[in-house]
């Protein structure tokens, strides 16, 4: 294994780390987006590079703005009271680990038959977007759909409702 | 005219014997039908129906009657009988029918007849009375039963009718029923007569069942024709008496109840409560002469295996109460100070002769008393209705006196009739009949002792009589307001049963037995030198002397004296202790009340506990278990069933309490299990597919 | 440690960071934060599966891995905008408190 994937990795890590143990919300918020950046890089380091681009454009960009700007909108600016762990953190804690252990028991369980080096394969853009509008065309125009009734459907969520009361 | 045809058959036209017949007894009960519907103020109406009714059933007893007599100037004895069918029972025939001959077209003529003439004087007699219409719905209704008692051939349809004829009588002799001492006197006559037709059914029961009919005359099948009573005569019942004698025996005592005869005769002084029509038509003429008529009627049953010249049990028995009723009444009528009670009494003594006349001389001699009797004692009724009107409804002889004058067609008409109850000789009717049973009685097989009785009686008879019409007529009055007499509607009756009371003598005499040739069927001749015959003439001057002897008796301790009402009677005073026992009659009343009537009432008293203890215990028994049972029910109901439930209910909602604190609300401990779920599963997923 | 199982292990680790986050933190953005580092964590995988497995010229993973970004993209929006509805009328995001459906 190349340094450059420990570095990505720690990197990573470390930034998602970050972004659930701070107190201060806005800085989760940040350190999410190099989180971000580090899962783009490893992208990027396994030659999928719209893959890569395309996350540092979607998540950096725009996710994580909008998660900032919800913060923002919410008062989470301002550091609360009360705890920010749940009372019962011990225990989604242990949940998490116990997942963790139980994915890991099943990489490392098969590590023997995991493939090695493969080649590099050769993925242009053209590529792409000729697999998307051929085979995957289907769930392309799914995904338009799908993306412009979010939107709405976030629009009119988050909007000020006129007159409440009757 | 008529032909002696015995005619049996269904209900079809048979000629005018069989209309004639109905229609006498009919047309009364419709007549008091047709009165029933009509109300109070339509009182004309009421007596015209009533006296319509009557004089038309009298019209055709006459047609029947000399029917009967044409025949027997022929020398048929008329037997016109129509039976009918009614149903069946089983295998028996329930025949109803009726019969005419000499026997009953006597006494249909003689019941119209005296009924129709006290119709007519109650429409005086009850002017003032407010239930005048109610009054001649139950006199015509009696006239009717007592109609259909007489021609019954039926025992079925004489003892409808007979019971019919008691009902009447209740409902008369209870006519004013406010009074206590009416009602209560209806209901003695009512319950004493009952205890003699509970025996009389019984009678008529076994003769049903003896003889397989009901009928009396029915072609040689009848239940007193010849081969009936042979076979009656076969059966032996108990007491050595044969079938004959026994059932004979239960009439009697049937008879013996609507007759008066002693120990049933309590009732009948009673019955003059009701009003005095009431008194002379029921209880003088018709109903009690219904006992005498009844045993004429079934003679050949009483009679049945007596020897010639002998006498049978029945009849002895018939005698010897006779004989004891007559001397008896006679004696308490002597004490009474009422002017119906004594003629109540002397009618229960006339009874007694009555009955002691046919016991030891035949129908005849029996039934020309019975006839002469109703005469002159409506006669005396009459009268004495008549007085008591006159005297502003007074009916104590001690509060009258010195009527001749105030009342003289009263007191002649009842100077008659009083004389022919005596027997006072020759111009009187009673006399002659009184002599024929004086005559059996001479004659009679099995001793004289009924003759001396009957002789003592006669003397009784003219005494009180004779004290009677002193305290009423004769004397000074001791009353209120002055008498006046009664109107002609009242008093014309009272002539023509007087004239009647003379007349009829002439039918019965020895001269000219008539009567008694009628009835037994023979064919007479007038002869004179009959009356003085040795044996007759001797009797005759015997019977006379008697009754002399009693009139002067009374007239010398009676007389003109009309003491106060006050002071002791004349005889009181000689033998005070013999003197209240008659005047208490005898305590015969009293001794009833101590025996029968105690221990029915002990009875009713056990019956009452019986039911209010036992019966109602047990039911209150019943009931309260029923209560306990409905009671358990419900605590098992509302604790048990309910309570169980409840408390399910409740350990359901509990249970369903905690599965709902699952639901926090809250999101991450839903993401909690979602994930501890996934994690299981691919555990498992993982785990499996490394194997 | 073959490459694919490298990635495959810090795709893990993402993951459970992401959901340890999302099942502890009392403020829902957090929690979808954390979810949104799972969601990463799952394409990571994809690309790497991509990469490693066979017939990577069919494009398959990558394919899968843009529209899962996509798609991730719109939920996160709508995700936030919900958030800032509650936010209106609880006046928190605080996920400790918000139990008005609790049973």
């Amino acid at each position: 294994m190349s340094y450059l994937f420990y570095l990505l990795a720690a990197l990573t890590v470390a930034g998602a780390l970050a972004a659930l143990m701070l107190k201060n919300t806005v800085h989760c918020a940040l350190v999410l987006t190099v989180a971000f950046a580090g899962l783009a890089m490893l992208f990027l380091n396994l030659d999928a590079q719209f893959a890569g681009i395309a996350q540092l454009l979607v998540y950096v960009g725009a996710v994580a703005i909008l998660v900032v700007i919800a913060i923002l909108l919410t008062k989470g600016s301002e550091t609360s009271k009360d705890e920010v762990f749940s009372r019962s953190w011990l225990v989604g804690l242990v949940i998490a680990a116990a997942v963790f252990a139980v994915l890991s028991w099943a990489v490392i369980g098969s590590i023997r038959v995991l493939p090695h080096e493969m080649a590099v394969p050769d993925v242009t853009v053209v590529q792409i977007g000729d697999a998307l509008v051929d085979r995957y065309v289907l769930p392309l125009e799914i995904v338009a759909v799908l993306l412009t009734a979010a939107m709405i459907g976030a629009v009119i969520v988050a909007r000020h409702e006129k007159e409440e009361k009757r | 005219m008529l032909d002696p045809e015995e005619i049996t058959g269904s209900f079809t036209h048979c000629g005018p014997s069989c209309d004639y017949l109905l229609l006498i007894t009919a047309v009364p009960m419709i007549a008091a039908g047709v009165i029933a519907l009509l109300k109070q103020p339509y009182r004309k109406t009421a007596s015209t129906l009533a006296i319509g009714a009557l004089s038309f059933s009298l019209l055709l007893s006459i047609i029947a009657f000399t029917g009967v007599v044409l025949d027997w100037t022929h020398g048929i004895v008329t037997r016109i009988v129509f039976n009918f069918t009614w149903f069946r029972i089983g295998a028996s025939n329930v025949d109803l029918g009726w019969v005419l001959d000499p026997l009953s077209a006597v006494m249909l003529v003689m019941v119209c007849f005296v009924g129709l003439l006290i119709f007519v004087y109650s429409t005086g007699y009850m002017k003032e009375d407010e239930n005048y219409t109610r009054f001649f719905c139950f006199m015509s209704l009696f006239a009717g039963a007592m109609l259909g008692v007489v021609i019954a051939n039926s025992t079925l349809l004489l003892f409808m009718c007979w019971e019919l004829v008691g009902l009447t009588s209740y409902l008369l002799i209870g006519f004013w029923y406010q009074k206590p001492e009416a009602a209560a006197a209806a209901k003695k006559a009512f319950l004493t007569t009952r205890i003699g037709d509970v025996l009389f059914l019984l009678g008529i029961v076994w003769l049903f069942a003896q003889t397989g009919t009901l009928l009396f005359y029915n072609n040689g099948a009848g239940s007193i024709e010849a081969v009936a009573l042979a076979g009656l005569l076969n059966q032996h019942a108990a007491w050595g008496l044969t079938a004959a004698g026994a059932i004979g025996l239960l009439i009697f005592a049937g008879a013996a109840g609507k007759s008066g005869q002693f120990p049933l005769h309590v009732w009948l002084p009673d019955a003059m409560e009701g009003p005095t029509p009431v008194s002379a038509l029921i209880h003088a003429a018709t109903m009690v002469a219904a006992g005498v008529y009844l045993i004429a009627r079934v003679y050949p049953l009483m009679q049945a295996g007596a020897t010639q010249g002998g006498t049978t049990a029945a009849l002895t028995v018939v005698t010897w109460v006779g004989a004891f009723t007559a001397v008896f009444a006679a004696l308490i009528a002597v004490a009474q100070n009422d002017i119906k009670r004594t003629l109540a009494y002397s009618t229960v003594s006339q009874l007694g002769y009555m009955m002691a006349g046919l016991g030891m001389g035949g129908v005849a001699v029996g039934m020309f008393h019975l006839i002469t009797h109703a005469f002159f004692k409506a006669l005396l009724f009459l009268g004495a209705g008549s007085v008591i009107h006159g005297c502003h409804g007074e009916q104590d002889v001690r509060r009258m006196g010195g009527l001749k004058s105030d009342m003289p067609l009263t007191f002649l008409t009842y100077g008659i009739g009083m004389l022919a109850l005596c027997g006072f000789p020759i111009i009187f009717s009673g006399f002659w009949s009184k002599d024929g049973i004086m005559e059996a009685a001479e004659h009679w097989s099995v001793t004289k002792a009924p003759f001396y009785m009957l002789i003592i009686g006669a003397l009784l008879t003219a005494f009180y009589m004779t004290r009677q019409l002193a305290y009423i007529y004769y004397g000074h009055w001791r009353g209120g307001k002055p008498a006046h007499e009664s109107p002609a509607v009242m008093t014309v009756p009272l002539v023509i049963l007087a004239f009647f009371t003379m007349a009829l003598g002439l039918i019965g005499t020895p001269a000219w037995p008539w009567f008694r040739a009628f009835l037994d069927g023979r064919s007479t001749n007038f002869e004179l030198h009959r009356v003085i015959e040795p044996g007759l003439f001797v009797l005759m001057i015997v019977s006379t002397s008697v009754v002399v002897a009693g009139l002067i008796l009374g007239w010398r301790i009676y007389g003109d004296r009309s003491p106060k009402a006050t002071e002791p009677d004349a005889l009181e005073k000689t033998m005070p202790r013999a003197w209240s026992w008659l005047r208490d009659r005898l305590y015969v009343d009293e001794l009833y009340g101590k025996t029968v009537i105690a221990f029915y009432q002990w009875w009713a008293r056990v019956a009452d506990w019986l039911d209010r203890r036992v019966f109602g215990g047990a039911v209150t028994g019943v009931a309260r278990s029923f209560g306990l049972w409905a009671r358990l029910n419900r605590f098992l109901d509302a604790n048990v069933v309910d309570g169980s439930f409840d408390k399910g209910c409740d350990e359901l909602a509990v249970g369903g309490g905690l599965l709902a604190r699952v639901q926090t609300g809250r999101v991450q401990t839903y993401l909690r299990i979602l994930a501890l779920a996934v994690l299981a599963l691919a555990a498992i997923l993982i785990w499996s597919s490394r194997a | 440690m073959t490459p694919l199982a490298g990635y495959l292990l810090i795709a893990a680790l993402i993951f459970s960071i992401g959901l340890a986050g999302a099942l502890t933190r009392r403020n829902a953005i957090l929690v979808l934060i954390g979810i949104e580092l799972m969601l990463n964590a799952a394409n990571l995988n994809l690309i790497a599966f991509w990469r490693y497995g066979p017939h990577p010229e069919l494009l398959t993973g990558m394919i899968f891995a843009i529209f899962s970004i996509a798609v991730a993209a719109a939920e996160a929006a709508v995700g936030l905008g919900l958030v800032i509805h509650i936010h209106r009328h609880a006046h928190t995001t605080d996920l400790d408190q918000m139990n008005r459906m609790k049973g």
